[in-house]
Formats: structure tokens, sequence, C-alpha cells
């Protein structure tokens, strides 16, 4: 069996489980933010059942809208705090919150061998850390709430290998961005994604983080890692109950194999307004932006804050761009303040903001008018994602939209190192 | 309910962000969220559909983010169902969890057009073109989903299977 199916298997009380399967599976953890808990406390009053199945496997973050935007978000973040503290729930109101996927790991609360499922599609960064983390809707969300199980069909496994050793600027966004440019945006449809190769083992676990996040871009459940002696580093402190590392078996069944060589890799860029749209930077020629996003649950973490500093310290951006940078937690935003990353942002020009999903997915902190163009390190470039439908995202890695930032245009960070 | 009407048909990898633009995330009332469904791609669609009306989408119809607000809204327009070639996966299962029904059927999609008549017929999976006379047969679902359907939704689904266990 391959590592998703052992895991699915454990959750469902089963020897084995094999692909097209349909399993009711024991959550974890069960997750929802300020836009999918609404619905999915409606559902679940609608269940008609009074209380939750255990309070200490459930968890709502308010990071979308929040602090809160508008009187909307306002009223959404209420119901949802309401909730939470009726229920006795885990929750992190402003002040200690993050991006829920920053923050879950961050927290020691996910480990390897969970089952997570999350009211977020980004649910999947998980994987990282050899759970099984999917997203789901609302509703899927309620019934977890009120059940502890959740009806899942066991994926195929699509195993990637990367060989070699990565150039200097290039890390798991670019490889995540050249499966997904290679595959296209339903090359995974309802399959999980399994990362192996030397230049996986030598992947720091910011760089697995940004990769299982995009699975869910490439069409996957879930993207997982093996546990290795990085994921014990990071978890050393962190986890506080036992966990149980799984391994696909040699002889497991995959769905394909591709493999790829990490060393013929350049930082990739996604062109509008797919993330399938990738070119290596070096083909994307000259395209002035008005804006840099760097932050998100894909790359808002401290590897990444420090990737953008290394580009930005001591350099101011160009005048007539805005450059944003967003930690995605209150750790990370500790951290980056305490190794000085902040004072380099700010002495760069750039604004920092306290941690929130915000332009991401074009709620707040930064939204385009029409015929703006953005590189952002998030993970989507859909039309009309960080506000106007005539707007443009590139999506990158932090040292390229650090690089961006100084140049005024979509720039390597070779041109500014 | 009658699952027949015109179509309003779209290409491949039609996004949630174009089925319900985040910035409208902040409701979750169907009725409001239908107010602003297909906004950005077709900004035409909320005056011209009526009750029954169909969505046809060729590939991954509904990827992006998890927002079950995309298929309340489509469902809150009145659009009777989806046809496909594929769906995204985490926004089939919010359709169906919701019982917006979806089909999934390449022929269907290559011969049907933009203002055509449609009628589907769920329980048979038959598609029918009114305005060419052609029709076809979707992909069944698997018979887990069927219950769920049958039960009008995931809540309806759950709800029997607890009164069930006690
Ligand atoms: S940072 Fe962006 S992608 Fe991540 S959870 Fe927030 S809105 Fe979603």
């Amino acid at each position: 069996m391959t590592l998703a199916e052992k895991i699915l298997a454990a959750h469902s009380g089963k020897d084995s489980v094999s692909p097209g399967e349909f399993i009711n599976v024991k959550a974890d953890l069960v997750l929802s933010n300020d836009i999918t808990a609404p619905i999915a406390i409606k559902e679940f009053n609608r269940l008609g059942v009074e209380t939750v199945f255990d309070p200490s496997k459930i968890v709502m973050v308010p990071d979308h809208f929040c602090p809160n935007k508008d009187i909307q978000s306002a009223e959404q973040a209420k119901m949802m705090r309401d909730f939470a503290r009726k229920h006795k729930l885990i929750y992190f109101e402003v002040g200690e919150m993050g991006i829920e996927h920053v923050l879950l790991p961050e927290k020691g609360l996910v480990l390897p061998g969970d089952t997570v499922v999350g009211a977020d599609s980004h649910t999947c960064t998980y994987g990282a850390l050899g759970a099984f983390a999917t997203g789901m809707g609302s509703t899927d969300i309620a019934i977890a709430m009120a059940t502890g199980e959740i009806w899942m069909k066991v994926p195929p496994t699509i195993k990637f290998v990367f060989h070699g050793k990565p150039g200097k600027w290039v890390g798991g966004k670019d490889f995540i961005l050249y499966i997904i440019g290679d595959i296209g945006v339903d090359g995974a449809l309802y399959s999980a994604m399994e990362f192996h190769g030397e230049a996986i083992d030598a992947l720091p676990m910011d760089g697995r983080f940004t990769m299982s996040n995009m699975a869910i871009e490439a069409g996957g459940k879930a993207g997982l890692f093996h546990v290795d002696a990085t994921t014990r580093k990071y978890l050393k402190g962190r986890a506080k109950r036992k966990y149980t590392e799984y391994f696909s078996d040699p002889d497991a069944a995959y769905a394909r194999v591709i493999e790829y060589d990490a060393a013929k890799i350049e930082p990739q860029v996604a062109f509008p307004h797919l993330p399938s749209n990738t070119r290596p930077i070096s083909q994307v020629g000259n395209i002035p932006i008005d804006q840099v996003v760097i932050g998100s649950c894909t790359n808002g973490r401290i590897d990444d804050l420090r990737l953008a500093a290394r580009i930005l310290k001591g350099k101011k951006v160009d005048k007539r761009l805005r450059t944003i940078i967003i930690p995605g937690s209150q750790r990370v935003y500790l951290d980056a303040m305490k190794e000085g990353l902040i004072k380099s942002f700010i002495e760069a020009g750039a604004v920092v903001s306290t941690p929130t999903c915000g332009p991401c997915l074009g709620g707040y902190m930064g939204i385009l008018a029409a015929g703006e163009k953005c590189v952002s390190t998030t993970n989507r470039n859909f039309v009309g994602r960080m506000g106007h439908v005539k707007s443009e995202i590139y999506l990158a890695n932090p040292a390229v939209a650090a690089a961006s930032a100084i140049l005024g245009r979509i720039a390597s960070p070779e041109e500014i190192a | 309910m009658a699952r027949k009407g015109k179509v309003f048909k779209y290409g491949s990898n039609i996004d949630t962000d174009a089925i319900i633009p985040a910035r409208y995330l902040n409701l979750w009332e169907p009725a409001d969220l239908a107010q602003h469904c297909m906004e950005d791609l077709d900004a035409e669609f909320i005056s011209r559909v009526e009750p029954g009306d169909i969505i046809v989408g060729e590939l991954n119809f509904g990827c992006g983010s998890s927002r079950e607000h995309a298929p309340v809204a489509i469902k809150a327009s009145g659009i009777s169902c989806v046809i496909g070639k594929s769906f995204a996966r985490i926004f089939f299962r919010n359709a169906i969890n919701i019982g917006l029904p979806l089909l999934e059927c390449e022929e269907a999609v290559d011969n049907i057009k933009a203002g055509d008549i449609v009628e589907v017929d769920l329980a048979t999976g038959k598609i029918t073109n009114l305005s060419t006379g052609k029709s076809f047969i979707s992909k069944p679902y698997p018979d887990f989903m069927m219950e769920i359907v049958n039960a009008g939704g995931l809540v309806e689904h759950t709800k029997k299977k607890i009164s069930g266990a006690k």
C-alpha cells in the first residue's frame, strides 16, 4: 500500500484499502475558518445534535477576513467565535492566530499519520508532515464535527521524484509550480501526490509545506511526504501526543511515477490566470508590476521571510510599486522581528501586516485595480482572485517576489544578489 | 423539480472564484450569494437565468477553493443541474452534499450549445438535447453517492444514520 492508503486503512478500521473504495474515515482533526465555519455551523444545527464529537479535535481559525474587514465579516467571525466558545473548541483569537495552515503545524496540532479534514482547500498542506489531510466543504465539516467521521473515496497515488540538486534560488514553490505546469491544473485530479528524491530529502520543512499546500492546484486530494529526520526535528517540542509514522511499501502500486531533474529547474513564474501557466524565470521577459505580496499559507513561513529579507536587506523597493509582506502567524512575526527581518522590510520600503489571508483571496490589505499586475507568493492566480477582474497575478517564490519588488518588474534574484 | 431549461455553456477549469468571487464570501445566505453567481465570468448570467436552466462546462468544473458557497450560489440561482466532462473533487462532493446534481458526460458536452434547451432525467442519467433531439447517458453515480443523493443531501443522510443508530 502507499502512504495515503495506509493512513486511510488505519483510520477506517481496515487492514487494507484500495483506490476507488468508499470508506468512512475517523478524523483526528476537523478544521474550519471564518468563511466556511458559518455554513458548517448552520448545517451542524440542522443535524439536530447537541454536542460535537470531541472538542479537543475541532479547530476554528479566524484568518480570512480577520481582524474583521467589514461588518458582514465581523458578523461571520462572531458566529464562529460564539460557537467555538460554547462548544469549547480549539480556537485562536486575533492576537494568537495566524493563517490556519501555518498555525496548526506550528502549534503541534497535526502530527504524522493523522487524518485531517478541513473546510478549506489548502488543508492538504499538512501532508508535509506525513498526515493525510484534505479539503472539503462546510457540510462535510458539519458532519465531521458531529460524528468524528466522514466519507472518502480512496485516491490513487501519483509518485513524483526529484533527482539531483536544485539551483540556489529554487525551492519547494518552484518544484510544485513545475509539476503543475507539467501535468496541468487537473493533472492529479482525485489523486494523492507523493514526493520523493534527493532534492525532496534535502528540502526544509517550510519548503515541504509549500509543496503540499499546492497539491490542490493540480487537482490533488492530498500531497504527502514521508517522515524523516527533518520532520522529526520540526516536531520536537511541538508534538504533545504520540504519533505513528507510515511508509509506502516498496512494492506499493502507483497510478503513475513522474521523474524530474531538479538541477534543470529554474525559478518558476505562473502567468495569469492559471497556476499551470508556468514559465522559467529566464523566459519571462519585461513585465512591469504594481504590487508584490509575500505571505499566505503557501509562502508565509519564517524560511520564506528569511529568503525575501536576504534579497531586500539594504535595498529599496521600486517607488512605483507597493510591497506587502504578511507573516503567516504571530510566531513567524515574532521570529522575523527577533532576526531583524521586519526592520529590513520596512527600511526597504515594504509594509508589514498582521497575519491574515488578506489579499490572497482578494479580501483586503492589497486589492488590485483594473490593469494592475502583482507578483505574489500565494497559490492562485485566477481571474479576479486578488481584486479587479482585469488585474493580473503572477505566482512565484519569495526570492523572485523580492527581486521583482526592487526592480519594479518580474525579476530573477540573480539580478540582485 | 423539472430539470429542464436553457443552457449556459462555459469552458474548462471554471474556478470557484469565477462562480462566486471571494469578495462576496462575507455573505452566506443562498439568495444573497446567487445575486453574484458567475458575475466575473458572465455578467448577464444572473439576469438571464430561470428556474430549471442548466450549466454545461468542459473539464475540471469548479476547481479552486473549498467554498461550498459555489454550488450553493449555483443552486440558489435556479440552475437545476450542471453537466460537465469532469468536476473538481471538492466541488463535486460539495454539490452532492447540498443536493445540486452534477452529471459527467463528455458526449453530451460536445453536443450541447449555449442556448439549447436540455432535459435531464436524474433517475436514468438521460440527458436530452431538445433543440437537436439527441440524447446521451451520463456516468452513473456509485451506489454510495446515490444514497446521499436520494436522501436529499449529506445532512439528511446523516440524520437518518444517527436516528437509525439510536
Ligand atoms: S492564505 Fe490564501 S490560500 Fe491560504 S488559506 Fe488563506 S485565502 Fe486560502
